[in-house]
């Protein structure tokens, strides 16, 4: 029987701990089935290029819901409210749809193995080695704390030693990742992607049962909190009235524009899954029908953060006050949710989506590492000529070290109180400038090598900067985020604006001094110089431009109706 | 995805919702007999009999339409 217990949430029935043991039993045996299909670059690295637009399109949208997605926006919901649906509507779904219809072509045509190496046939080796270099050190930083989230859910949940569920989970995906590659990573995504709506969804509709449907919600989480939480728009008029201390030019233009685009378009831990669509076509498609999902992943995840404000019966806090309370933070609020409502058996497969998330998450970074690794700094810069089973066997031994490196980082963040913040801040320091870079080498032809690099540098150099200059001087909050009552996300938000900007302004001038590439060079590189196959012949219903068109209709629905 | 003889994840997948709703209906049908003395919120709704039955299905239809042995 699920019951909350001193010392842990929930105590798993035998029946659970079955349901756990086959998920991970299910996934090595996937790996090892995969192994003798992982031979050459192309298969260890970009899944043999063979995978259909659903499989692309879920594993893209599945290596994006780890720990952070579920644990972090259900716990973001609970304390901000409805705000929070920001990162899953208006800050990817414009980006999800900008990805398959225009960039796509791009990265598919270029045969680029990477996002690096784009950088290195648009801009050169300079480029490709800065963008490569900070993408690793994100990527393991990334897996690391997507461990540390895990091991904290199971400690406080089921009471588990964290160094046993940081191991056990991360040998794990290094077994599956290194045997079958980028195609295990995405089976498994798949299947995890699977797990963790059959192991959710009951939460929120339970959830809504109780509370008496949503008018009901609403009232009680007016009560409990404020009538703001949930409201997702008509509170951002200004800093002060709404519990993010946001205001709505920083989730227009800093989530909606530079952070989502940054992170959807140019993040190659979610565009590999896209590389490896089967022809461009389904790599078009690919990203809409990850949008498609995702504009209904709030239901499982940021509902279950408002329910929770509207019927458990204790006050979640602060991860610091939690602890010297002895007390629930708001981290555990999906976790208490499952424990309320999943008896057996529920109660296994909810710890299951939870682990399936993590481990999805896990290996997204830790394949996306292993490929830049191998091909865009040992390739580039270590040993140029080498075969490929050479290649192939620096792949898997890097996705070990990329594990390895990983969990040594989920050791390191433990001393970081809030987790979300912090990965919102590594996204400003180093994937909005690449965003800046990206989109004027796919666009404007008169880009020019010293442009890109010198672009992409100042941005991130100015991130960090302002990062540091706030940290040391909290009144500088004024200046980078508008607003001396902005808090830590509406600061990751502007701060991520200016670095684009300064991004984007640096390469232009930088360009338009320096000498540009023949547009013979820059043919399957850059809108203008490339021809892309005509869809006039293809019926209506098989066109990407037509399901983004829906998926844009719906996506207004929802955002008006929840206004 | 299926190709070059390749089972479908489709398959896995299958197998996965088959056996977790095998183990959550019958635990559910289980505790309809051997009522919990502590219950959930909710627990009137058995929410493990229908929920798990559901799995059970989709799982055994995706297993049945992603067989291999049916190539």
């Amino acid at each position: 029987m699920a019951t909350i217990t001193g010392d842990r949430l929930v105590r798993l029935a035998p029946v659970d701990l079955v349901i756990v043991v086959f998920y991970f039993v299910l996934v090595l045996a996937i790996g090892f089935y995969l192994k003798g299909r992982s031979n050459t670059g192309e298969d260890f690295f970009l899944a043999g290029r063979e995978m259909t637009a659903w499989i692309a399109g879920l594993s893209f949208l599945s290596a994006n819901l780890g720990a952070l997605e579920l644990m972090g926006w259900a716990a973001a919901s609970y304390q901000y409210g409805i705000l929070a649906a920001h990162w899953y509507w208006i800050g990817a779904i414009p980006a999800m749809l900008f990805l398959g219809l225009v960039m796509m072509p791009f990265y598919y045509i270029s045969k680029t193995h990477s996002v690096p190496g784009y950088l290195k046939l648009r801009f050169g080796e300079a480029s490709r080695a800065l963008s490569a270099i900070s993408f690793a050190f994100m990527t393991v930083l990334m897996s690391g704390i997507n461990m540390y989230a895990m091991a904290l859910v199971m400690k406080v949940v089921l009471g588990w030693d964290i160094n046993f569920s940081i191991w056990i989970s991360s040998i794990t995906v290094a077994i599956y990742v290194t045997l079958g590659g980028l195609r295990s990573a995405i089976f498994n995504e798949v299947l995890q992607f699977i797990l963790i709506w059959a192991g959710a969804l009951l939460i929120p509709i339970l959830g809504l049962i109780e509370a008496g449907g949503w008018k009901a919600l609403q009232l009680k989480v007016a009560q409990n909190a404020s009538v703001e939480y949930t409201h997702l728009w008509s509170t951002l008029g200004s800093f002060k009235d709404n519990p993010m201390g946001i205001h709505w030019t920083g989730i227009v233009f800093g989530l909606g524009f530079v952070i989502s685009f940054a992170y959807w378009t140019t993040d190659f831990l979610v565009v590999q899954r896209v590389l490896a669509a089967k022809d461009l076509r389904a790599a078009k498609m690919a990203p809409i029908i990850g949008a498609a999902f995702k504009m209904f992943v709030p239901f499982i995840v940021i509902l279950p953060g408002l329910l929770g404000l509207a019927v458990l019966p204790m006050k979640l806090t602060g991860e610091a006050a939690a602890v010297a309370s002895h007390g629930h933070s708001y981290n555990e609020v999906l976790p208490l949710m499952l424990a309320r409502y999943c008896g057996p058996g529920l109660l296994g497969l909810g710890i299951t989506a939870l682990i399936a998330g993590f481990m999805s998450g896990m290996a997204g970074n830790v394949s996306a590492f292993s490929t830049v690794w191998t091909y865009d700094i040992y390739k580039a810069l270590i040993k140029k000529k080498a075969t490929d089973a050479h290649y192939v066997l620096m792949g898997r031994w890097s996705t070990m070290l990329g594990v390895l490196i990983s969990i040594g980082t989920a050791y390191l963040v433990m001393q970081f109180l809030s987790i979300m913040d912090y990965v919102q801040a590594l996204f400003s320091f180093f994937v909005a400038p690449l965003f800046g870079t990206v989109i004027l080498g796919m666009l404007w032809k008169r880009a020019t090598a010293a442009g890109g690099f010198g672009g992409l540098l100042a941005g991130t150099v100015s991130s960090i900067g302002m990062w540091a200059w706030v940290r040391h001087y909290p009144s500088a909050l004024r200046f980078v985020a508008l607003s001396s009552n902005a808090k830590d996300m509406a600061e990751n938000m502007y701060r991520g604006l200016w670095s684009w900007i300064i991004c984007v302004v640096v390469t232009v001038v930088v360009s338009m001094v320096t000498t540009s590439k023949p547009e013979s060079e820059l043919v399957g590189l850059v809108y203008g110089a490339t021809e892309i196959a005509s869809e006039a012949q293809v019926p209506l219903y098989h066109k990407p431009v037509f399901w983004a068109v829906v998926v844009t209709i719906v996506f207004v629905a929802l955002n008006i109706i929840f206004w | 995805m299926r190709s070059d003889g390749t089972i479908s994840i489709w398959f896995f997948i299958g197998i996965s919702l088959l056996v977790n709703g095998l183990l959550i209906c019958g635990a559910g049908l289980y505790q309809l007999s051997h009522p919990p003395a502590a219950k959930v919120v909710l627990y009137d709704l058995h929410a493990n009999v229908w929920w798990g039955g559901i799995l059970l299905v989709i799982g055994l239809l995706y297993c049945v339409r992603y067989n291999p042995a049916r190539r």
